[in-house]
């Protein structure tokens, strides 16, 4: 296996209490993984699992409470600027300078990694075609959409090549379109040798993107690996899909026992043949509005560990 | 490709972005906005309450000559105050321009530094501005008027770092109204307009612990060209009030900026 650039064991962020009458909140409570060079790597979990603490962490910017972390060999709280240096950093909230242009958000943000004037022109023209805004390159940063924005501040991640990019939630607030644009490109940079860590909401995100991925909730990892053994491991083959008018799903659910997941609007039924199931179902006297049998994915997968539908 | 990490924190990168953002001669008409309260001032309390009062008891120069100075000082501060202030704030509350500062080489004390060091950039601008009014005025007494400017530096250090750990703390806009209610007296009580002696002797001590108190005998001292061991003594009291502030700041933006 090729040399880990990032390596966690036991990783802890606990937050101090705000106020006397608080308490201090453990946001990540122990977790450990490995990234590997070159490889795309995801976190999955709900709102308030804790990515976006630990990618804080990685970043550098977010003392561990406790366990250990090494990012490229280096301990990125002691050697904060050296890691920096070889880091892209894409934020959960767009954080661009208002006071300048697009362009000038790029040229500005080179220098505070030490890079010259002339690098930094040549590295900016090239970010603008990335993130195609060379049309927006005198606009300020005020007047561009939010997926503008977006495209902007991962070029802005880019100016000093890093070895490694971290990507809080990429491509939240994009158009179908501008999401797979921004796959693609992510591709390519992973292509090039970039180290990817990304956080997502989006299941055929983390599909596409992610060569291994863990499932966090509740500041611990339920789960890691590739998607597809995720799914071999927490999923049987197929689902069936069964919706009901309000209020009498629940009950059948229950009724129904392991196999299936109630969830707020339907009930997913996982079985290796879902039409055997459907007829199972049929015999049993049940009589859903609609049912769909379908592949299962990592959906499932993430509703089998935290039980919750990600779009809570 | 490994760049050399940016030197000092990156102190200098951020006063770099700063004079980027003003560039296109902003500076020059932010100083000409900072300069025009004190000229009001000049005119109003120096030239015409000067009228009346003639020459300062004690100093001996005309009462306007006396003012002008304590207007140089005020105004370099105030400058520093804005940067440092406000200005900072919205830049932490709303841009999250320092959050995405720290996460390159720039570090929270390149970035404290950096913001007191702008501050003191501005000051420099009001205070060269200021003293061109005064000069126009034929207010100048003496050619040691000419280290005034940069003598005022330590006001703008010292300000600076004192505002900008005002802004580690404040919750919203409101809170600098706080801000106000301690600046205003001290503008007004602080020996700008008329010397300690008139106090009774416990005020005197109170208004002589004020650091605007230091600020404003320091340059007064230079600019009336009564130089003195005590001039050392107020650049001493800027010195050490800016290095304590700029030592909390630094650890309260590091608490801001990585919980
Ligand atoms: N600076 C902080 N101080 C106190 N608590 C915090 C702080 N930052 C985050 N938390 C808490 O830690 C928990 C995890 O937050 P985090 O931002 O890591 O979640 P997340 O997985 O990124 O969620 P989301 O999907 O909503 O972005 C939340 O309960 C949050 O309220
Ligand atoms: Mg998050």
């Amino acid at each position: 296996m090729s040399e880990a650039l990032i390596e966690a064991t036991g990783l802890e962020k606990t937050y101090p209490a705000r106020n006397r009458q608080g308490t201090p909140f453990r946001a990540v409570a122990g977790v450990a993984f490995r990234v590997h060079r070159g490889e795309a790597f995801g976190f999955l979990g709900p709102n308030g699992a804790g990515k976006s603490s630990t990618m804080r962490m990685l970043a550098g910017v977010s003392a561990p409470t406790a366990g250990t972390l090494r990012i490229l060999g280096l301990d990125p709280v002691a050697d904060g600027r050296r890691v920096r240096a070889r880091l892209g950093v894409v934020p959960q909230d767009d954080s661009l300078d208002t006071q300048l242009t697009v362009e000038e958000n790029l040229l500005v943000y080179g220098l505070y990694f030490g890079l010259s004037r002339r690098a930094v022109r040549t590295k900016a023209g090239e970010l603008l075609a990335f993130a195609r805004l060379e049309d927006k390159a005198g606009e300020r940063v005020e007047n561009l959409s939010g997926g503008m924005r977006r495209r902007l501040t991962i070029a802005r991640a880019l100016i000093n090549d890093p070895e490694i990019l971290l990507l809080d939630e990429p491509t939240t607030g994009l158009d179908p379109q501008a999401r797979h644009v921004l796959w693609e490109r992510l591709f390519r940079l992973k292509q090039d040798g970039v180290t990817l860590i990304l956080t997502t909401h989006y299941m055929d995100e983390a599909e596409q993107l992610c060569d291994r991925l863990v499932v966090m909730d509740k500041g611990l990892i339920a789960d890691g690996g590739s998607p597809r053994e995720l799914i071999e491991r927490h999923v049987t083959r197929e689902v069936l899909e069964l919706r009901f008018p309000p209020g009498e799903h629940e009950k059948i659910g229950r009724e129904l026992g392991e196999q299936v997941e109630v969830l707020p609007d339907r009930l997913l039924w996982y079985a290796d043949d879902g039409e055997q199931a459907l007829a199972r179902a049929t015999e049993l006297g049940i009589r859903p509005l609609t049912a769909l049998v379908r592949r299962a994915g990592l959906e499932d997968v993430f509703l089998r560990l935290t039980g919750r539908s990600l779009t809570d | 490709m490994i760049p050399t990490l940016p030197r000092a924190g990156g102190a200098h990168l951020v006063v770099l972005r700063n004079l980027w953002v003003h560039k296109g001669g902003s500076p020059w008409t932010m100083a000409l906005f900072s300069i025009f309260e004190p000229i009001l001032y000049l005119l109003a309390i120096g030239v015409g309450i000067g009228g009346l009062v003639g020459d300062v008891p004690g100093v001996e120069v005309p009462y306007a000559v006396y003012v002008a100075p304590a207007l140089l000082a005020t105004a370099m501060m105030n400058s520093a105050l804005e940067e440092t202030g406000q200005s900072a704030y919205a830049k932490l509350a709303f841009d999250r321009f320092y959050h995405s500062l720290i996460v390159t080489p720039v570090t929270v004390t390149g970035a404290v530094t950096g913001e007191v060091l702008w501050g003191m950039l501005r000051a420099l601008i009001t205070g060269t501005g200021f003293l061109a009014v005064i000069a126009a005025f034929g207010l100048v007494q003496s050619p040691w008027i000419l280290l005034a400017v940069p003598a005022g530096l330590l006001i703008g250090f010292a300000f600076g770092a004192a505002s900008l750990t005002f802004t580690g703390y404040v919750r919203g806009w409101h809170d600098y109204q706080y801000m106000q209610l301690i600046m205003l007296p001290m503008f007004l009580f602080a020996t700008t307009f008329y010397p300690v002696t008139v106090y009774p002797e416990p005020v005197q001590l109170l208004v002589e612990a004020l650091p605007l108190y230091h600020a404003i005998e320091l340059v007064r001292g230079l600019a009336l060209g009564r130089l003195g061991p005590s001039l050392l003594l107020n650049a001493a009291y800027l010195i050490v009030f800016g290095t304590l502030f700029l030592t909390w700041a630094r650890r309260r933006w590091g608490r801001l900026l990585t919980s």
